[in-house]
């Protein structure tokens, strides 16, 4: 088997595996989860082969059916598409893990849909199956934000829906303009013809600002993101945290491939406009997410708003459009994943077992739960970007970005983000580990009220804080408390461990982005 | 394909894809119903799609037959109008799914209906329905 058969087993696998649970299902639960478990270990293992074969060989380029790349389908793993890859099947993984609620076949099915669509995404090398599989993912995220019981879900489901396939298609009508300038719809012909067509031009312009904006809803960028609170706060933990870490940098990852594999740098500065209002729409994002997150109490909605804060300064290295820059951003799309997706993991923990759902919930949790809370301190660090985790690199390449390029604005904003989330995420970490004690019982009691009618789907047998911290596996089976923690954990070590290896992770990035620019 | 459809017919079909967009989009937007909500968005994604296949016109095109003689239109814009009408239609089929789900829930399609039952809810028993509380603001 050679380099080009492995890539497009990237999407084949869990596309044609997501069939294996919905049959499967109809004999044992049990199995069918094994399965999905197993599918998505594979899927990591492929796309860790496929990495290696990419910094051994380069980027690979393979296409569907042997038709011309023009007309046909075109994959192209390079080493941003397989890192993105990895990060896609780690995640999905760990999510999947972090949660050991009973799930349906028709949803476990979703779960491999939602993968297939989201390496789809990060290996196409054509705009428009771009948009089918951007359709694909965002298909299964909304069946899966829905899957929760009640009428909470359905609603924000909708609305997710509603919003993101009005982005989604905006996005094809900008593909669209784009194929009536140049004739083609293959990203490595669409550079060279869009320049042909005049970087200036009407048809140029309009293309990617559609496309621009129809991304910017999948991102959640500021005036954009109202559905993002409702979907993560009312869709299961599980699902919660895998759309956390994947579902908005997937879109990130399309806007930085559009824009600088598509548009090229040289369009940005050929049509400076677009240009200033990428920078002001990103700057608005990181402000507004950051009040709006400082405002909250829902913690599920409190750390929606700061992905829309943290996505807005991965506009601000696309529009900034240096290296420096860029490598942040590109660091900050998978630093983000990483904490968003623990801290969503551990969320999903602290309402399960403790029926805590907001900020003052949260209260005197840490002594109850040492090591989850640990790792919630560790993955917020890096959320307010302080040294030495991953956020900090991400952030502290942008500010070295912005100030080389001159922009001292950008470069404030970025300042203005770490306060800003300091104050948000520091709130979580303050009640998490020195909030009162007092009242912590009777809270807990309405907690339990509350739970005992919403999510009477979870454990059964886990009585929400009966449980003594620490030690809260030997009794119930184990499994079922302490994945997430081990998820929880796993995901606080990457974001030190890749903050310490920051430079490791930007020299990766390195070939990709001298490419272009 | 660097040929617009510029003609007469060219603009018209144009008028037709942006009043489409706009018609779609404005209902989408402003409709109470639920499902109208979604009829609107099937009318703006319409309106996208034509938009395709307008940027297949060539004057005097026949259909893209490899027996036939030219000029032929472009036959690529249609596969895409296939693939994304496939689309289309799923996420369709789950908008009206989920708005099944609302309806057992309600007893209506109507959103602002909805927000009335949910405010209601909220405010009667805001220990009992936190999560509808919460998600309010929807």
């Amino acid at each position: 088997m050679t380099a080009g058969d492995l890539l497009p087993m990237l999407v084949a696998l869990p596309l044609l595996a997501a069939v294996v649970p919905l049959l499967v299902a109809r004999r044992s639960r049990r199995l069918a989860r094994a399965a999905t478990v197993a599918v998505l270990a594979a899927q990591v293992a492929l796309a860790t082969a496929v990495a290696r074969l990419v910094l051994v060989e380069g980027p690979i380029g393979y296409v569907v059916g042997a038709i011309p790349a023009a007309f046909g389908i075109g994959l192209l793993a390079d080493r941003l598409a397989v890192a993105m890859a990895v990060l896609v099947a780690v995640a999905a993984l760990g999510a999947f893990l972090g949660d050991r609620s009973p799930r349906t076949g028709p949803e476990l099915a979703l779960w491999l849909l939602l993968v297939a669509g989201l390496t789809g995404v990060v290996v196409t090398a054509d705009v428009f199956n771009l948009y089918v599989f951007l359709e694909i993912s965002g298909l299964a995220a909304y069946a899966l934000v829905a899957s929760a019981r009640g009428a909470d879900a359905a609603l924000a489901g909708l609305h997710y829906l509603l919003v993101g396939t009005v982005g989604a298609t905006l996005y094809l009508l900008g593909v669209g303009y784009a194929f009536v300038a140049t004739g083609t719809l293959a990203m490595a012909d669409l550079a060279p013809a869009l320049a042909a067509a005049g970087h200036g031009s009407t048809l140029v312009v309009a293309a990617f600002v559609l496309m621009a904006v129809g991304l910017g809803v999948k991102l959640a960028l500021f005036p954009l993101h109202a559905w993002k609170p409702d979907a993560y706060a009312a869709a299961p933990p599980a699902v919660a945290a895998v759309l956390a870490a994947l579902g908005s940098t997937v879109a990130g990852y399309a806007l930085v491939r559009v824009t600088f594999d598509v548009f090229t740098v040289a369009f940005l500065e050929a049509v400076p406009t677009v240009r200033t209002l990428l920078l002001a729409v990103a700057a608005a994002s990181v402000v507004a997410g950051g009040l709006l997150a400082l405002r909250e109490t829902d913690v599920r909605r409190l750390l929606a708003y700061s992905s829309v804060s943290q996505f807005g300064l991965v506009g601000l290295g696309i529009a900034l459009a240096t290296p420096l820059a860029v490598t942040g951003a590109l660091v900050g799309l998978v630093g983000h994943a990483v904490a968003k997706g623990g801290l969503f993991v551990a969320a999903g923990t602290f309402a399960r077992d403790y029926g805590a759902r907001t900020v003052d919930d949260y209260a005197g949790l840490a002594a109850r739960t040492p090591a989850t809370g640990a790792a919630v301190a560790v993955l917020a660090v890096s959320l307010v970007g302080l040294p030495p985790t991953v956020g900090f690199a991400s952030k502290w390449y942008l500010a070295l970005g912005a100030v080389e390029a001159g922009s001292w604005a950008v470069a404030a904003v970025v300042v203005a983000s770490t306060l800003l989330s300091l104050a948000y995420a520091g709130r979580v970490v303050e009640r998490l580990y020195l909030g009162t004690a007092t009242g912590d019982g009777a809270d807990t009691a309405t907690a339990d009220g509350r739970r005992d009618g919403r999510d009477a789907v979870g454990e059964p047998g886990t009585a929400p804080g009966s449980v003594p911290s620490g030690e809260p596996a030997t009794t119930d089976g184990g499994r079922p408390f302490r994945s997430p923690l081990v998820v929880a954990a796993v995901a606080a070590a990457l974001v030190v461990g890749l903050g310490l290896a920051s430079t490791a992770l930007a020299d990766w990035f390195a070939p990709v982005v001298e490419g272009w620019l | 394909m660097s040929e617009l459809p510029l003609g007469v017919d060219g603009w018209l079909a144009h008028v037709v894809f942006a009043l489409l967009v706009g018609v779609g989009l404005f209902v989408l937007i402003d409709d109470e119903n639920l499902v109208k909500k979604v009829v609107g968005l099937n009318i703006f994604q319409t309106g996208v799609f034509l938009f395709f296949v307008t940027s297949a016109y060539r004057a005097d095109g026949r259909a893209p037959l490899v027996a036939g003689e030219g000029p032929f239109v472009n036959p690529l814009p249609h596969v895409l109008v296939l693939t994304a009408i496939v689309v289309g239609v799923s996420v369709t089929a789950v908008a009206l799914a989920l708005i099944v789900r609302l309806y057992d829930e309600y007893g209506t399609v109507r959103l602002d209906v909805i927000r009335d039952a949910r405010a209601e809810a909220a405010t009667a028993g805001p220990e009992s329905t936190d999560g509808d509380a919460t998600g309010g603001s929807a």
